[in-house]
């Protein structure tokens, strides 16, 4: 039963009118976002995961352990699975209080209680400890619903849209905890959303779903800039690459980043250097050009190499996949432009990024 | 409460007929009941002759026999009630306990059985008042001795029977309304007390 770090997930299961077939591997630790429309199956594939569906048939291993095999007749109840769900609705109990929903899991975990304290303070619920869920807001309950999960010493997290309940200004109230959570701990995520700005903050792997399928997966700034993915398609379209601080000029009030072999300029950032950070660069506000422009405000001019062109129909717009130092950028342009410029895969080409067009989120 | 757990929750053979059974001292004329209890515990039914000569207890015609004939009539609205209890108890919370590592029966311990607790007890309550009414299947099982197994309808009754009864059986009538609407208040307020301690409302 070695099949080394990873997790692999394999199933096939008939619903009335749905068919759910899914064949995903994904390394571990890491987090893997599964990114669709609701309804293409991300809330099922979570169900198979934790154990509360059994699918027809499959497979699922997560780092060597089989926790279904439907041909060897192996499938682990969810309670010897290990695996922390965060619902959608944070389902907390409503008899206990904000400790006794944090202890329940910890406490059937077995060994040593320790991680409460370090929980507690990384999700800031010291202070939500002797109430009861029902006079909590939304924001504070799911973050119970998470430091719950953690506490039952999961080795592997699944979050089922941990934010779609709830409103803009609640969800930036949890992403940064997210974000810090997934940095403190090295536990793998399975992180299902329909919304691309969580994706571009928290995702290391990313998988398309669509009816039921994974239409494609890989690493999160592979998927992000393929022309051939529906993806690609949508307004906010663009690269998703996680970066590190290199230096900052103070004097001209600008940061240097450093993604793989590429360096970007962007506005100055209060992040030590050396930190990880999560960039976008919008496809919409990528210009090309052959030779180097004189005279121009923009900052960041990186020489890529075209890897694929193609249609964006809706909009009579083209769209340039492009290999900056081993890192994937996308450009929205003209089929003129490309015309004009005579870009082919391949071929060299600059691209150019205004460093005010970079939006950076911290890691 | 096991019998409505199993309906509520269990998928298994002949949940129909266990349901059908439960259910029918709803659709059969209280005498009957009373008179199938007589047959199958009387003195001479099959059971009963073991029973007395098992254990020497005697159930027809006793205030015991009395009990379970409101025992049985009570039953499907108890099992009802339990049924409906466990019913509104949201299944994302049993799944929670579950990922966070309890057994079914730790999970049902846990977190079912204290979130239906109120409404198990409300039914409890009004079911123990509606048997303070059990009038057919009374008096055909347990007949109808006073001080034994008279209930407050017998008792009204057996009141109207007697030239110039009417003022005790007014009397009664009172006490069994008085009755009926303390238990309702008191179910009322048993599942408000219970909601809050659990923190439900």
């Amino acid at each position: 039963m070695t099949e080394g770090a990873g997790l692999a997930i394999a199933f096939r299961h008939d619903f009335p009118g749905f068919t759910a077939a899914i064949d995903l591997a994904a390394p571990t630790p890491g987090t893997l976002a599964l990114f669709g429309p609701s309804g293409c199956g991300k809330s099922t594939l979570a169900a198979v995961v934790a154990g509360l569906l059994r699918p027809a048939s499959g497979r699922v291993v997560l780092d060597g352990t089989v926790l279904f095999d439907s041909s060897a007749g192996i499938c682990l109840p969810p309670e010897r699975r290990r695996i922390g769900m965060v619902f959608q609705t944070p389902n907390l109990f409503p008899h206990l209080t904000v400790a006794g929903n944090l202890r329940y899991g910890q406490r059937r975990a077995g060994r040593d209680g320790g991680g409460f304290d370090e929980i507690v303070a990384l999700l800031g619920l010291e202070p939500l400890l002797a109430r009861r869920p029902r006079t909590l807001s939304g924001g504070e309950r799911q973050r119970v619903a998470i430091g719950r999960a953690l506490l039952s010493r999961p080795r592997l997290l699944v979050m089922d849209e941990p934010l779609s309940s709830l409103d803009g200004p609640r969800k930036d109230e949890i992403l940064p905890y997210l974000a810090r959570l997934k940095q403190a701990l090295q536990l793998p995520i399975l992180y299902i959303t329909h919304d691309l700005a969580e994706v571009a903050r928290l995702a290391d792997w990313l998988a398309l779903m669509e009816a039921g399928r994974v239409r494609a997966a890989g690493p999160l700034g592979e998927i992000a800039v393929r022309g051939d993915l529906p993806l690609a398609l949508r307004d906010d379209a663009g690269a998703m690459l996680a970066a590190r601080v290199l230096e900052h000029d103070a004097a001209r009030q600008l940061t240097t980043l450093a993604a793989g072999a590429a360096r970007l300029l962007v506005p100055l950032l209060a992040a030590a250097p050396g930190t990880m950070v999560r960039l976008r660069v919008p496809a919409r506000e990528v210009i090309l050009a052959t030779d180097v422009p004189r005279g121009i405000s923009v900052h960041n001019v990186l020489a890529t190499t075209i890897r694929a062109i193609t249609e964006d129909p809706p909009r009579r717009a083209t769209l340039v996949a492009l290999d900056a130092g081993g890192v994937g950028l996308l450009a929205r342009v003209t089929p003129d432009a490309v015309a004009r410029l005579g870009l082919a895969p391949g071929s060299a080409v600059l691209a150019l990024v205004k460093s005010v067009a970079i939006e950076v989120f911290p890691a | 409460m096991l019998v409505g757990f199993a309906l509520a929750r269990g998928r298994f053979a002949g949940r129909f007929l266990v349901d059908a059974v439960v259910n029918l001292p709803l659709v059969l004329p209280p005498v009957v009941i009373g008179w199938l209890l007589l047959l199958l515990l009387g003195r001479h039914g099959p059971l009963g002759a073991w029973l007395y000569a098992a254990f020497g207890l005697r159930l027809a015609f006793t205030t015991a026999g009395a009990s379970l004939a409101c025992g049985v009539m009570i039953f499907p609205q108890m099992v009802r009630a339990c049924r409906q209890g466990l019913d509104a108890v949201d299944r994302g919370l049993e799944q929670a306990a579950r990922t966070l590592g309890a057994r079914p029966l730790d999970c049902f311990l846990s977190v079912t059985l204290p979130l239906a607790a109120p409404g198990v007890l409300v039914a409890a309550i009004a079911g123990y008042v509606a048997a303070l009414g059990e009038f057919g299947a009374v008096i055909t099982f347990a007949a109808n001795i006073p001080g034994e197994t008279q209930t407050l309808p017998l008792a009204i009754f057996s009141a109207l029977q007697v030239p110039g009864g009417e003022a005790l059986a007014a009397r009664l009538a009172i006490v069994s309304v008085a009755l009926a609407l303390a238990g309702l208040g008191l179910s009322e307020w048993a599942g408000r007390w219970l909601g809050q301690r659990l923190g439900l409302r």
